[in-house]
């Protein structure tokens, strides 16, 4: 009954000259103005070209001995360690503070906010100078750890953790923020009503409510903590297998051994694109 | 214009059970002040239009918002300063608030869990509700499987399983659709004829109100405006508002014998003989309207008015009238086209004393 239905009005469709449009156009149809085309190929250009060079340069035939050299494991696994690590430091302090920034209302709220951000548009350079003058063996902080615990962080596998979590936490806390505060607070009001305190509330109902935005922030928080250059290698040095991650690799063996630069580049991409798919529910539908 | 039918309000018992509230809430400009009491079994009602401050006061028994003033006694226990979680009140609110992540059977033994039970023991009490609630099949649904109606009795099951002497429910019906409402309220008005602590409802629907609840209270304006069983506030309605809920005009003025002389300057007719401050109602099916004034009427009661309006209400044209005396008429679907109303149209108005009801104010 459907199916002849269907050909009469496709029928009526090449009568009437081509089929109606079966959903809304998206964007601009017909020509793009010059003006705009020619700038918007030219960033994208932009920016897959680098890319594609990287691939084409790619020594791709001595590509497995030089993943497989101790060298390139060691940097590996160090980063794979360190940005998990700063994920997890991420998650249990920056979970905590993006709640309080969403439900509690303090005086100068927007203030704490803004510092949580900084980090986020400073140089990271600049944070690793800021945290030796905190956490260093004369820093602020760092003369006290040094002399009653004997903790020395600077230019240890710690120190690495403790400058890619500055710089990832503004990511994660962001990220749960923004959803915390999407989230319906009555469903905590809910729960207060049932009988849970406030922090069974946040633990057994506004957690599971807010997981995925968790789950995307920490993805966030650890892609920065991988790719963190600036801040570990001032706060942290960049010693072989005690501090030495992916990108501190890159650079110095771009200096005397460009083919397995590139061929870090390549795992480092690989990385990225992974982190990129594994987001794509959230940001990629928008588009 | 608070004012208390000391006659209707049933009291706290002696012994201190049941409710026994005063709430103020001030919150910028608005100020909530209603007394609240009630006895152990109970169905109190508060109606009111929106904003009236309805929600409000639930929210400030369930302590949700802090009192500004006033007292919160449950049972005997003071409960003013009690933290939302301490209090044994179970709140079921408007878009119920199931948690998406949790089934149908760990939602009602969020609560249980939360006082002390072990999961297992949680999940059995839990079992036990849905059963009552004739959802044991749905137990293991997510909220987002749920009907409206299953949803509804789902958080009904979870504000009861904690076993709690004061139960809240915020607009219970408003998120259901007109058929599922029927069967729901039926449903709603068993369990809390059941239930044998105090139940506090908020509606904005006089039908759920008179239904559910064996005692209104009408909220205006912060304050409330008349309180008593659902029948008297029916026969004598105190404001605008309610008149308009029941579908009655009304009007207040000065009696003077059989006639009182109203604020507008209109005077009205009526069976009763009083003297003083008034109130004059009667329905819409009591308004005779005519084309002509009437000659030789036997109604005392005519006015010239001017139709302001007019809606098809089931076979029933409502006639919004303005002029004399603003009223609203309603009339067959046959006599609106005979006389041909349309807005702005000049009509008379006759209303039989006999039909006019007149209470003191």
């Amino acid at each position: 009954m459907n199916a002849p239905l269907k050909d009469r009005a496709e029928a009526a469709d090449t009568l009437t000259g081509g089929p109606r449009p079966r959903r809304a156009p998206r964007g601009v149809r017909g020509g793009a103005p010059l003006p705009l085309l020619l700038p918007a190929l030219l960033a994208l250009a932009f920016l897959v070209l680098p890319l594609v060079a990287l691939l084409i340069r790619a020594p791709w035939r001595s590509m497995p001995d030089l993943l497989t050299s101790s060298e390139v494991w060691q940097a590996l696994r160090l980063s794979l360690v360190c940005a998990t690590a700063a994920t997890a430091v991420c998650l249990v302090l920056g979970v905590p503070l993006a709640w309080l920034l969403a439900r509690v209302e303090f005086p100068g709220r927007g203030l704490v906010r803004a510092l949580v951000t900084l980090p986020l548009v400073l140089p990271p350079v600049v944070g690793g100078v800021a945290l030796l003058m905190a956490l260093g063996r004369n820093g602020v902080v760092g003369k006290s750890l040094d002399a009653w615990f004997g903790i020395t962080l600077p230019f240890t596998t710690a120190g690495v953790v403790v400058a890619e979590a500055f710089v990832a936490m503004p990511f994660l806390v962001i990220s749960v923020e923004g959803t915390l505060r999407a989230a319906d607070p009555r469903y905590e009001e809910a729960a207060t009503t049932l009988g849970a305190s406030r922090f069974t509330a946040f633990r057994r109902v506004t957690l599971p409510l807010i997981a995925p935005g968790i789950a995307a922030g920490a993805v966030l928080a650890w892609a920065r903590a991988l790719g963190e250059f600036g801040a570990t290698i001032t706060f942290a040095g960049n010693f072989p297998g005690r501090t030495q991650t992916m990108p501190l690799a890159v650079y110095l063996a771009l200096q005397n051994d460009p083919e397995s630069a590139i061929a870090l580049s390549l795992v480092l991409l690989a990385v990225s694109i992974a982190v990129l798919a594994g987001l794509r529910d959230r940001w990629m539908t928008a588009s | 214009m608070t004012h208390t039918e000391k006659n209707a309000v049933d009291l706290a018992t002696p012994t201190g059970d049941g409710l026994d509230s005063r709430l103020v809430v001030e919150r910028g400009s608005f100020r909530l002040d209603v007394a609240l009491t009630a006895a152990p079994g109970d169905v109190v009602a508060l109606l009111g239009p929106n904003g009236a401050g309805k929600t409000t006061a639930l929210r400030a028994l369930a302590g949700l918002v802090p009192l500004s003033g006033g007292h919160l006694r449950l049972d005997g226990a003071q409960l003013d300063r009690t933290p939302p979680e301490s209090r044994p009140v179970g709140v079921v609110f408007q878009d119920y608030l199931l948690f998406p992540h949790l089934t149908a059977l760990d939602n009602v033994a969020f609560g249980p869990r939360c006082h002390g039970a072990t999961k297992a023991q949680a999940r059995a009490q839990a079992a036990v509700w849905l059963e009552r609630m004739g959802l044991a099949a749905h137990a293991g649904a997510k909220p987002r499987r749920l009907s409206g109606g299953q949803a509804q009795r789902v958080a009904l099951a979870r504000a009861l399983a904690t076993n709690p002497r004061l139960l809240l429910l915020d607009e219970p019906l408003a998120a259901l659709d007109a058929r599922t409402r029927l069967d729901i309220r039926a449903q709603l008005r068993r369990h809390l004829a059941d239930f044998e602590a105090v139940a506090v409802l908020v509606t904005h629907d006089p039908l759920d109100a008179m239904v559910l609840a064996d005692h209104l209270v009408v909220i205006e304006d912060g304050h409330i405006v008349q309180e008593g069983t659902p029948a008297h506030i029916a026969r004598h309605p105190r404001t605008d508002y309610i008149a308009h809920l029941v579908g009655l005009n009304l009007y207040r003025g000065e009696a003077e014998g059989h006639t009182v002389r109203l604020d507008g300057g209109a005077g009205i007719t009526t069976e009763e003989d009083l003297t003083g401050p008034v109130f004059v109602a009667f329905p819409p099916s009591a308004v005779t309207v005519h084309r002509a004034r009437p000659t030789g009427a036997s109604a005392r009661n005519l006015w010239r008015c001017e139709v302001a309006g007019m809606e098809t209400h089931s076979d029933q044209i409502r006639v919004a009238l303005t002029g004399d005396l603003p009223l609203t008429a309603d009339l067959t679907t046959i006599a609106a086209a005979e006389l041909d109303l349309r807005a702005g149209a000049t009509v008379w108005a006759t209303v039989k004393a006999t039909q006019t009801h007149a209470y003191p104010a």
